[in-house]
């Protein structure tokens, strides 16, 4: 029991030092010691609630995912079928029910249909079927979305919507922001430092679809305001700050070109009248696509619409190569740079929604870091003098191991790049009053164990064992609380989770094996008939 | 030099002399805290009542006009508002409820967020944002659920193991002395209108480990002496138990009271509930392992027997084991 011999001496030490020294970083930092950026010494983070900073939990309708791959799924459909040779003809489409169904006009052209769809149905990037494809009264052709399908969707819209979120606040310059996936359809984004996130909710609040669709003329303009599309078009909204706001126009459902392939946007002023402009540049592909259009449409009318509300309507004055192209609108220099940053970075896959937001002070925060360090230092006093004013040379053993459990605890958070928030403040906090009851139950036992007349090493050797019994099962009970708390709730009380859990494991190490050490190491060294404890 | 003995060294109380009307106390407590939470309820801060809330600080101010406030903010239309102190008198959070579809509107909490900022700064100098949350409905009901799960598995896991590490009887003592505590501390945050926020769950749990720390400690003394006094009566074989490890439950108690109180008294206003919650908790957790956890024992039949059946193998290995010892030894 109280055999140390050099290889454990050297194993504890090492723990305790290289546990210690990783605390030295997060403590210089606190004291206001500048670190140099070429020093990579791991250190704790601070939390938004103490350094400030803002806090969003978006999320994603999957219902929004699944009607987009439905979309999508008609648009190839109406391709193939229409490039068939020779052409398949078919009718009364549907999309009720998250389902796409349509009619072919001849029932025999059945099996060819099932052979042009079948690599539609296929998933792309591994075996899981995206659809499944069934014939109803010997010519309805039904297609119904897998359930793998299905949460693979969601599953690749929300990676890229993560990625899209990411390079947006990335094109704001904020510093060090997290993005990162939660659960199957959440974001989380946290912005250190930055106190109004409106201008980033703003930047997010939008999904930037940008689609070019022709105007469709043959419209009867009444009919269009009564919301009437003719057939093979449809009805969009003019932007609420364009020039036509309240009006609607008609444009050709199919035929588009989309804003997903994009290598470049940025703001600018046209020179000819000064006016607020979002310049576009297409990919190669794109811009083919777009040079087809506008030359087979040249003097036609085209509408750019964004997140279904039409931006401007403008008319193929020329054809258009070279892939760039320039939006406008009524922009005003902050909202073109909006845009611009938004196509940039490309659209977000799904409309996402706030359904969380937490900001705070980067003011509050230092001041409760202040407070919060003072209380745990009057607590740490408090209970450094009570330990050695009840059990003498055992408490100030049991002080020492504190202050190495305290340094640990830091050291192992900077270790493993845990943040501290404000309840891990707490969690310090209740850690320091609670590690020394290893060291209270262990003491007792010793004098205990004199009082009933042991010598002074079968005492101790008494104290150690029978004690840890009890230090143990308590600790286990806390590990268990501590997990469930960890798998609870938010960022803040995450951090209370990982302090207490951290806590329980330095408090176990520095109260049990620590202090035995040097506690034996007195009793062989100076071998006490007595102890004053 | 002199050590302090804050206990003396033997003591003989009578604890479990007061196991019934105290174990009644106890238990009708326990019966007003659940009528308190269930009729006057919890104030439930944003984190579970969902909305939005602005924490305010009216820097020129001795004392934030709380009353002044509310029928400012709401003359803004978004329901009635939650005013109230936080953390110091000239410090105020204000919650207004968040109108209905309002998610599928970005920036819109934070609009109104800020009409209630701009309301409010236009008629008092000083004022000073320190910070703001919104929770949208569907996030707080997560949150309610989560948290009533948490807690319950806390209760489950950690009764589990002292029904696994000691006997049955002590399992079934531990769950009703932490259900005990758990309700108390609810009860004290119902009566007090104290907001009830995922910190103060954060602390509820926590207390769950810390006030079982109590509990364990003696179950481990009278597992102990039941093993080394069989003829002894149990209640007497409880108190002496409990008069064994007072020193201990003294001082451990003592040790984290005056580590937590300098942080409810100094530390951060956003923490005051939490370390509240757990100073309260502490009193109620030691309480609870000496009045309610240890007369359950004698009603459930803990007696000398009921470590027999492992105890003899134990012991028959452990003499085992002397045996050879004292034969190499020679």
């Amino acid at each position: 029991m109280l055999e140390f011999p050099l290889w454990k001496r050297l194993t504890l030490w090492g723990i305790t030092l290289a546990a210690f020294a990783a605390a030295v970083p997060s403590i210089l930092s606190t004291a206001g010691v500048e670190i140099p950026d070429d020093v990579s010494a791991p250190s704790v983070n601070l939390g938004l609630d103490l350094a400030g900073g803002s806090h969003l939990l978006l999320e994603a309708k999957p219902e929004d995912i699944a009607s987009q791959r439905l979309e999508n799924l008609e648009e190839n459909v109406r391709t193939e079928l229409r490039n068939a040779e020779p052409r398949i003809r078919f009718g009364d489409v549907s999309t009720a029910g998250g389902e796409l169904s349509f009619m072919l006009d001849q029932a025999s052209d059945i099996d060819r249909a099932r052979g042009l769809l079948e690599p539609l149905l296929e998933g792309t990037i591994n075996a899981t079927r995206q659809w499944e494809l069934s014939v109803v009264d010997t010519q309805r052709v039904v297609l119904s979305p897998t359930s793998g399908g299905n949460s693979q969707a969601v599953d690749d819209a929300m990676d890229s919507a993560t990625e899209v979120v990411r390079r947006r606040i990335d094109a704001l310059g904020t510093r060090e922001p997290t993005i990162i996936r939660q659960g199957d359809t959440r974001i989380v984004v946290q912005v250190p430092g930055l106190e109004d996130p409106q201008a980033l909710k703003e930047l997010l609040g939008t999904t930037a679809q940008l689609e070019f669709k022709l105007v469709d003329d043959s419209a009867l303009p009444t009919q269009v305001q009564a919301g009437i599309a003719p057939p093979g078009s449809e009805i969009f909204p003019f932007a609420e700050d364009s020039d036509f706001a309240g009006q609607f126009i008609a444009v050709e459902r199919l035929g588009g070109i989309r804003g997903d392939s994009l290598t470049g946007a940025q703001a600018g002023v046209d020179s000819r009248n000064n006016e607020d402009v979002v310049n576009i540049q297409f990919d190669t592909q794109g811009g083919q696509k777009f040079a087809k259009l506008s030359t087979e449409n040249v003097n036609k009318r085209f509408a750019i619409i964004l997140d279904g509300e039409v931006i401007s309507a403008p008319v193929f004055n020329e054809p258009i190569y070279g892939g760039s192209a320039q939006i406008s609108g009524s922009f005003d220099a902050d909202s073109a740079n909006e845009l611009a940053i938004q196509l940039r970075s490309g659209a977000l896959p799904v409309p996402l929604t706030v359904v969380e937001e937490r900001s705070v002070s980067a003011e509050l925060g230092a001041d409760s870091i202040q407070r919060g360090m003072l209380a745990m230092l009057i607590g740490s006093l408090a209970v450094i003098t009570l330990m050695i004013a009840t059990y003498g040379r055992f408490g100030i053993y049991a002080t020492i191991a504190l202050i190495f459990n305290v340094g640990g605890l830091l050291g192992l958070m900077a270790i493993g790049n845990f943040t501290l928030t404000l309840p891990g403040i707490a969690g310090f906090v209740l850690t320091v009053g609670a590690a020394v009851d290893a060291n209270v139950l262990i003491n007792e036992r010793i004098r205990e164990e004199r009082k009933r007349g042991r010598k002074v090493i079968a005492a101790v050797e008494n104290g150690y064992k029978e004690a840890s019994r009890a230090i143990y099962d308590a600790n286990i009970t806390n590990f268990i609380a501590g997990v469930l708390l960890l798998s609870f709730g938010s960022g803040p009380v995450r951090g209370f989770a990982i302090v207490l859990i951290i806590g329980l494991v330095t408090s176990v190490f520095t109260a049990l094996l620590l202090t035995r050490m040097w506690v034996a190491d007195y009793i062989r060294k100076k071998r006490p008939v007595d102890l004053n404890i | 030099m002199k050590l302090l003995k804050l206990v003396p060294a033997d003591t003989n109380i009578r604890f479990l002399k007061l196991r019934v009307p105290l174990f009644s106390l106890s238990v009708l407590l326990v019966i007003a805290s659940w009528a308190l939470v269930l009729t006057q309820g919890l104030n439930y801060g944003v984190d579970f009542a969902g909305g939005q809330e602005v924490r305010l600080t009216f820097e020129e101010l001795e004392e934030a006009p709380i009353g002044e406030l509310r029928s400012k903010v709401a003359d803004l239309g978004y329901g009635s508002p939650v005013v109230q102190e936080f953390g110091a008198p000239n410090a105020v959070s204000i919650r207004v409820p968040l109108p209905e579809g309002v998610e599928d509107q970005p920036g819109a909490a934070t609009e109104i967020g800020n009409e209630v900022v701009n309301t409010i700064s236009s008629e008092f100098p000083g004022v000073r944002t320190d910070g703001n949350d919104t929770v949208s409905g569907k996030v707080a009901e997560e949150f309610q659920t989560s948290a009533i799960l948490a807690l319950g598995l806390a209760m489950l896991g950690v009764a589990l193991y002292i029904w696994v590490r000691f006997e049955w009887q002590f399992g079934v003592g531990a769950l009703f002395a932490l259900f005990h505590d758990v309700s108390l501390t609810l009860g004290m945050f119902s009566l007090f209108q104290l907001e009830f926020s995922l910190q103060i769950i954060a602390a509820i749990l926590a207390l769950i480990g810390y006030s079982l720390n109590d509990t364990i400690v003696v179950f481990d003394r009278i597992r102990e002496n039941l093993k080394k006094f069989r003829k002894m009566q149990i209640p007497e074989l409880l108190d002496l138990s409990m008069n064994e490890t007072l020193a201990r439950t003294v001082m451990t108690s003592l040790t984290l009271l005056v580590a937590m109180l300098p942080l409810l008294f100094f530390g951060p206003a956003s923490l005051f509930g939490l370390v509240a919650a757990i100073t309260f908790g502490l009193f109620v957790g030691t309480y609870s392992s000496v009045y309610l956890a240890s007369p359950i024992l004698i009603w459930m039949g803990v007696n000398s027997d009921s470590f027999v059946p492992q105890e003899t193998e134990a012991d028959r290995q452990e003499n085992k084991a002397r045996a050879a010892a004292a034969r190499s030894k020679a």
